[in-house]
């Protein structure tokens, strides 16, 4: 039996979170009842006519260029002509031959080390409605269509057949997610649809130079979608080559509940899309300066983030790449370590205590009570001795739940760690009267009879005795 | 002279000298109306009260002693394909016959603004398809100088309307010669703006890298009037452009000294109706005896115009037309089975057979495999047309020519052959594949039937335009004709 490769290039489609629609005025809100966010233009009444928001212009191009893509110096607006009834015009404005932006590329981590994945080209394109069903599409006996969604403004990015394995177009999406969301463009929500996601999927013997034949696989509005949906394909592919079979070129759809792809229809059932240029728009003609502009105002992307953190603030490359995936959590980590800077304490606490807390409470670190700032005070705390690690961890869990800082929190629960001589000396010796057979056995050279003694002493301070403080006192009574 | 047969400036000048009102102007057009619609048909929809409460806040104006501009309180019609808010606009259409749009052209908002009176929606081709307003799906319009004539088209009721006294001026539409050639066949003056002079916001697309919206007046001062309000540049449509407006009757001078006529011998060859021509080289002698420079030149890729606008037009107007589906607006076929049976029915009820012969001439030609050959072709040949016109106009002001082949022909005679249909258009044509502007203006008879003669100038360059069109009118007497009915 031959080895198989996987040969996966993905379509994303992202929503720009612009104020208003690509061609008219109407709001972009999410929501809202049923035709309320609409207007004449993106109805496509009879009569009216586009005009381009500059601001998704804007928004392509510095998506664009945090991909590496190429801005084009000169870029149109085309219609893809094809009926169905959640299109107000039975046509959709896209862009067909000059795209905004081409060319560029995103680096995924996989077994073999880092790989750049490269992306064909990034256009800008309009929303449809949804239609609205009584049952099922093939029951229903009439649908309504809501046209709030329609114009409003998409992005998307066709990647190169650069990935070769399900978990690398999961990587992909992810890094993709990851650098949309750092430049502000868009809130990349799967489940509210702002980030969707076609495949492209074949198989070819190992070493052979083409490709397969491909088929298509629409809508995966889930990473776990995705990546099932890969893999099933995969599979089912090389099955029906091993047994003989063809690979026929046909979009299918993803059924969630059978664990399934579908045949949707085959490329003999393709649609012609007729693309012609927009008369309506003018071509646009795209100022390079506008694209310095662009260029200067991105923030620090999340590889040249990671990096960063490694050089800088010498962290591991693991939680560099952690703490620099969302630009919120970076963020957040570095007015910390400004404010303490001991940076792989502050990563520790980040990606343990405080990730678990955010994720078993469903929380985001953009809705969490801790000011970095507190956290920072919380280590200095522990840092200079005030308190134990131990209690900081429960000083960490009432920070999290109240939104108090640390100090407060010490003072009025008296955690203070106890570190002056006397007070320890006098438990020491309390502890020493009422232990006599430890005492003997430590005397009689059982190092480890020392260990409970210790461990009673801080019982007795109720775990605010400085335990450095405690070994050393203790050896020096014995 | 009755008032309805009257210009714009002498019933403007009428108003505020206090010799008539505007409310008895706007019943003196109704009673026209009245009179002539039955024979004529100019109107799908009349809106009399609109134009009485128009009329009499013009009034009110003029008795507390405001100045009003030149066309306020005036009669005026407007092409059906140009929205109306919250009156009907149909195209010309069935599958828009209970169409009422919420908002109005830009072109309507400059005039109701500026105080015109709208009296009603004119008749037309269905969506401006045609060149007679034959295609019309409700009635047929008849020529006033011969009601078993057509008025052409497709703003065929546009002009009609201001021929027979039933408006004082009108709007229509010209994406192939849709506003000169009507004017040419009802004796009247039409002009096609440069591409992107007027806002096209409003106008019910038929090919969209052509239309433009122009008026329909009965002299040139008029024309020039309504230039004024429509021109410039509108937010609302991507393609107006931005450009200073300015006041066109400043142009209006009777002078032609000195200046430069090409006439392109291809628009006075064989085609052409000798007696036809034969007015055009009358017209074409008087402007030299008015100290003009008149000379054949040539465009030579003229052969090529009708060709190539059969293919961008239908092409776009198929991406157009392809909203008319029954979901939203407009009729529905009720006895449909599914979403497609939908389309298919309602769309096979609502339009008429050019309609349906150019979405499928369109279609056709953006299918893949047939892009390249088709219509990227006459993409290309569109640019050598330009360059045609740019090159003749290095060395002339302006160019001469006819605006049809014939005069106004019989309503019937070409229905059946859509060849000879579109051939009346292949002097106007050309114009709108390079976008510059041109005028019609009355310059004959042929056999009781009225001649129009185009002048065509350089983009933006409506100025010269118009002045040489001033000045022939000046110098002769046709536009002082009217049709008697
Ligand atoms: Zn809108």
């Amino acid at each position: 039996m031959p080895q198989y490769e996987t040969v996966i290039g993905l379509e994303v489609h992202i929503e720009l979170k612009t104020r208003s629609k690509i061609f008219c005025n109407s709001t972009t809100e999410f929501g809202g009842e049923p035709n309320t966010h609409v207007c004449p233009v993106c109805l496509g009444l009879p009569g009216v006519l586009p005009v381009v928001n500059k601001k998704v212009v804007e928004y392509a191009i510095r998506a664009a260029l945090a991909l590496n893509c190429e801005i084009a110096e000169f870029s149109k607006f085309d219609r893809k002509n094809y009926y169905y009834p959640d299109m107000p015009k039975n046509y959709q404005i896209s862009q067909y031959d000059l795209p905004i932006a081409q060319h560029g590329c995103l680096e995924i981590d996989t077994e073999n080390g880092p790989r750049k994945i490269g992306i064909t080209r990034l256009h800008m394109e309009e929303d449809t409605g949804k239609l609205v069903h009584q049952g099922t599409i093939t029951t229903t006996p009439f649908s309504l269509v809501d046209y709030n969604r329609a114009g409003v403004p998409l992005i998307e990015i066709v990647s190169e057949p650069d990935l070769r394995s399900p978990e690398e177009a999961r990587q992909y999406i992810e890094k993709m997610r990851a650098i949309i969301l750092y430049t502000g463009v868009s809130d990349c929500k799967m489940e509210e649809g702002s980030l969707r996601c076609d495949a492209n999927i074949s198989v070819r013997p190992m070493g052979m130079e083409g490709l397969g034949t491909k088929t298509e696989i629409k809508n995966l509005n889930s990473f776990k979608s995705l990546l099932k949906s890969l893999s099933y394909e995969v599979e089912r592919q090389i099955e029906t080559l091993e047994e003989g079979g063809r690979i026929i070129q046909e979009t299918r759809t993803w059924d969630e509940a059978k664990g399934v792809t579908l045949s949707m229809r085959s490329k003999e059932q393709a649609h012609d899309y007729r693309y012609l240029p927009d008369p309506d728009l003018v071509p646009m003609e795209i100022d390079r300066n506008w694209v310095d502009d662009i260029r200067r105002s991105l923030p620090e992307l999340p590889d040249e983030r990671k990096e960063r953190y490694v050089e800088e603030y010498g962290l591991p490359a693991y939680d560099a790449a952690i703490l620099t995936n969302t630009k919120e959590l970076a963020d957040y980590f570095e007015v910390c370590v400004k404010a303490w800077p001991n940076p792989k304490a502050v990563s520790n606490w980040i990606m343990g205590d405080l990730t678990r807390l955010l994720n078993s409470s469903g929380q985001e670190i953009t809705g969490c009570k801790i000011a970095p700032e507190n956290l920072a005070s919380l280590l200095r705390l522990i840092d200079k001795g005030t308190i134990s690690g131990k209690i900081a961890k429960n000083v960490f869990e009432e920070m999290f739940t109240s939104g108090r800082d640390a100090e407060s929190i010490v003072k009025e629960k008296g955690l203070l760690q106890i570190s002056d001589e006397s007070a320890i000396i006098a438990i020491v010796d309390e502890v020493l009267a009422k232990n006599p057979g430890p005492v003997d056995d430590f005397k009689a050279g059982k190092e480890r009879a020392l260990g409970f003694l210790v461990g009673q002493v801080m019982k007795a301070s109720k775990g605010k005795a400085n335990p450095e403080m405690v070994n050393k006192l203790l050896r020096e009574k014995l | 002279m009755q008032l309805f047969m009257r210009t714009a400036h002498e019933l403007h000048d009428l108003m505020m000298k206090k010799e008539i009102s505007a409310e008895e102007l706007s019943k003196a057009v109704f009673d026209r109306i009245e009179s002539a619609e039955d024979k004529i048909g100019a109107f799908i929809t009349r809106t009399t009260e609109n134009a009485f409460k128009r009329a009499r806040a013009v009034d009110r104006q003029i008795q507390s002693g405001e100045k009003i501009v030149p066309l306020a309180g005036i009669p005026l019609a407007i092409k059906d394909n140009i929205c109306t808010s919250g009156i009907l606009t149909t195209a010309g259409s069935k599958i828009l016959s209970n169409f009422v749009p919420p908002y109005s052209a830009t072109v309507v908002e400059r005039f109701d603004a500026a105080g015109a009176a709208m009296v009603g929606k004119t008749n037309l081709d269905e969506f401006a398809m045609g060149s007679s307003t034959e295609n019309s799906a409700f009635f047929v319009t008849r020529n006033p100088w011969n009601t078993s004539k057509v008025p052409g088209g497709s703003s065929g009721g546009s002009a009609a309307a201001v021929a027979a006294g039933e408006a004082v001026c009108a709007l229509g539409s010209d994406t192939g010669g849709s506003i000169r050639q009507p004017a040419s066949f009802c004796g009247v003056v039409g002009m096609k703006p440069t591409y992107g002079a007027v806002s096209r916001y409003g106008l019910i697309a038929y090919a969209s890298s052509l239309d433009q919206i122009g008026p329909l007046a009965r002299d040139v001062t008029d024309c020039a009037l309504m230039m004024n309000v429509i021109c410039g540049h509108d937010q609302l449509d991507s393609t107006s452009a931005q450009y200073q407006a300015q006041d066109y009757t400043g142009f209006l001078r009777d002078d032609v000294r000195g200046m430069r006529f090409g006439v392109p011998e291809e628009y006075m060859a064989e085609g052409i109706d000798p007696a036809v021509r034969a007015v055009i080289i009358k017209a074409m002698e008087r402007l030299e005896s008015l100290g003009a420079i008149v000379e054949y030149t040539t465009l030579p890729h003229t052969e090529y115009a009708l060709p190539t606008y059969y293919m961008i037009a239908p092409a776009e107007a198929s991406s157009n037309l392809a909203r008319y589906d029954g979901v939203r607006y407009g009729i529905r076929a009720e006895d449909a089975e599914d979403v497609i049976d939908m389309f298919m029915k309602t769309r096979s009820k609502g339009f008429g057979n050019e309609v349906k012969r150019r979405i499928m001439l369109g279609t056709y030609a953006l299918s893949a495999g047939y892009y390249d050959a088709y219509y990227l072709k006459a993409l290309k040949v569109r640019t050598l047309i330009k360059e045609d016109f740019d090159r003749a106009f290095e060395k002339y002001d302006l160019l001469l020519s006819p605006v049809s082949p014939t005069t106004a022909f019989r309503i019937g005679e070409k229905t059946d052959d859509p060849l000879q249909m579109y051939l009346s258009d292949v002097c106007t044509i050309s114009v709108n594949l390079a976008g510059i502007p041109g005028i019609s203006i009355p310059c004959g008879f042929v056999d009781g039937m009225p001649v129009g003669l185009q002048l065509m100038g350089r983009h933006f360059d409506e100025g010269t335009l118009l002045r040489a069109a001033y000045t022939f009118e000046q110098n002769t007497d046709y536009h002082k004709h009217y049709p008697e009915l």
